[in-house]
């Protein structure tokens, strides 16, 4: 069986830097970061003050309050993020088509917010109070469930849940859904919303996140010797991903092909990466192999980079691992020095970053790199984007559980 | 101070999102003013807050209307 070429032709984003993946990439490219104090709830006792949040999100601009109340934010975020990559791709969704379309938009936490407040309602006030929409608005697959209702998509609607590689995986399964013949058109990716009580007191319990409270702006340094943990980031990222052969007929606007994905597990730890970053390797090479193409190809890597002690090294060693001599030559940023680390949503808006460096031929910078740590020695493009002209852009993710993904963007010459 | 009714009009109008002008009377909830099941369900729990009253699940399968959430407030309300 040929395989079905897969194209990008939509983009949609929610995040701490914008509204709208332009204004998100605009603000990348000027190495702004979108960390700030947390204020929606006192964090007085919290070993972490601060976030990366979405500001001045207001929901009414995009849908009822009836329907608003019955979605968790995470939804909220990625049901606009999604409404905005349908209408970038120009899709006309419609009963000739609505049944080759199929989404697949996830979360790597769900509704953790929902379960806070109506556990808080359960304690204070007994069952009766809890909320009718508790369970709906909080499950995991209800963003997939709600971008398919409002549009009548009748195609196959999945949601991957495999932590901080989720955004990846989905948007490379639903890419293999539409190269198998499965549908025509996906909406893939993913959103999150997990800084919230007890997402913060969670995350601080496992020692993941910076402390840095007097400097919340420059917590988020990977591979930077003062490192101390990632920074929570909120948000979502949604692509379109459409058959070539159907894009190029009515005349969509390209961004990039998917031409590669690759997957693996460390089988090692529940949250630590091996040193050698054996598992990273093997999925960015199992992506490579996908799409049939050598490391010297790729022009730019978005690199997992969480600013963590053993993540920022196991990946660099994985690309030592996967380029060899040429790991030095690659760009690699990690776009969460200003993003944070959207967790479920991080892999959808890092494969929008690669897919607009790729169209625009500029590469976002890793901000608050001031001193590289001992092994930390590649061209990790810090502080200030830059212009390249360039192929191939690979996107890595990997996931508490040990769950690896790599996803390989190419430039489509002449379109 | 608001009437029974008008405290009742209020609630429905914020829970399903509807114009003041709409919630009629004869207006029922899921026929004329957009509920689902799961609206009404909301909508009962709404009322059992603003009136400190416990509906129980059988008498709150029988408001199905603006009138009937109106006339149980009335007939089990202390004041």
């Amino acid at each position: 069986m040929t395989k079905r070429r897969v194209v990008v032709t939509g983009i949609g984003m929610v995040t701490p830097l914008g509204l709208t993946a332009a204004d998100t990439w605009s603000a990348l490219l000027d190495g702004r970061s979108g960390a700030g104090p947390i204020t929606h709830f006192d964090t007085s006792d919290f070993a972490t003050k601060f976030a990366c949040q979405v500001k001045d999100f207001d929901v009414s601009r995009y849908m009822s309050a009836k329907d608003a109340k019955k979605m968790d934010i995470f939804i909220q975020y990625g049901v606009v993020a999604g409404m905005e990559a349908v209408a970038d791709a120009g899709l006309d969704i419609n009963d000739s088509n609505r049944h080759r379309i199929g989404v697949m938009v996830s979360s790597g936490i769900g509704g953790i917010l929902g379960i806070e407040e109506n556990h808080t309602k359960l304690m204070n006030s007994g069952p009766r109070r809890v909320s009718p929409f508790f369970v709906p608005a909080s499950i995991t697959n209800m963003l997939s469930g709600q971008l398919s209702m409002h549009y009548g998509i009748t195609g196959p609607t999945l949601a991957i849940v495999t932590a901080c590689t989720s955004g990846v995986h989905n948007i490379g399964q639903a890419a293999r859904m539409i190269a198998y013949g499965d549908a025509d058109t996906m909406l893939a990716g993913g959103a999150e919303k997990a800084s919230t009580e007890l997402g913060i007191a969670g995350f601080n319990a496992a020692r993941a996140l910076s402390t840095r409270n007097d400097d919340p702006q420059a917590a988020s340094r990977p591979w930077d010797t003062d490192r101390d943990g990632f920074v929570l980031g909120d948000g979502a990222g949604v692509v379109v991903l459409e058959e070539y052969e159907q894009a190029k007929r009515r005349g969509a606007r390209i961004y990039a092909e998917l031409s590669g994905f690759g997957m693996s597990s460390d089988a090692y730890h529940m949250t630590l990466p091996p040193e050698d970053g054996r598992g990273a390797a093997a999925a960015m090479r199992n992506a490579l192999n996908d799409a049939g193409v050598n490391p010297q190809q790729v022009g730019y890597i978005n690199a997992h980079g969480t600013s963590t002690g053993a993540g920022d090294i196991a990946e660099t060693q994985a690309i030592k691992a996967v380029f060899g001599d040429d790991a030095y030559q690659v760009p690699v940023s990690s776009t969460k020095s200003m993003t944070g680390h959207l967790l479920g949503a991080a892999g959808a808006i890092e494969a929008i970053f690669s897919i607009q460096a790729l169209f625009d031929q500029k590469i976002p910078p890793t901000i608050n790199l001031d001193n590289p740590a001992p092994g930390c020695d590649l061209d990790y493009v810090p502080h200030t984007a830059r212009d390249l002209a360039f192929d191939m852009s690979l996107c890595n993710s990997f996931g508490f559980g040990g769950t690896n993904g790599s996803l390989l963007f190419s430039r489509l010459k002449g379109n | 101070m608001s009437t029974i009714e008008e405290r009742v009009k209020k609630i429905i109008v914020e829970q399903l999102g509807v114009k003041e002008e709409e919630v009629k009377p004869e207006a029922s909830f899921e026929n004329d003013l957009g509920a689902d099941s799961l609206d009404t369900v909301e909508l009962v729990m709404a009322l059992e807050e603003e009136f400190e009253t416990e509906i129980p699940d059988e008498e709150a399968e029988k408001i199905r209307t603006v009138q009937a959430a109106i006339d149980y407030v009335t007939a089990h309300s202390e004041e």
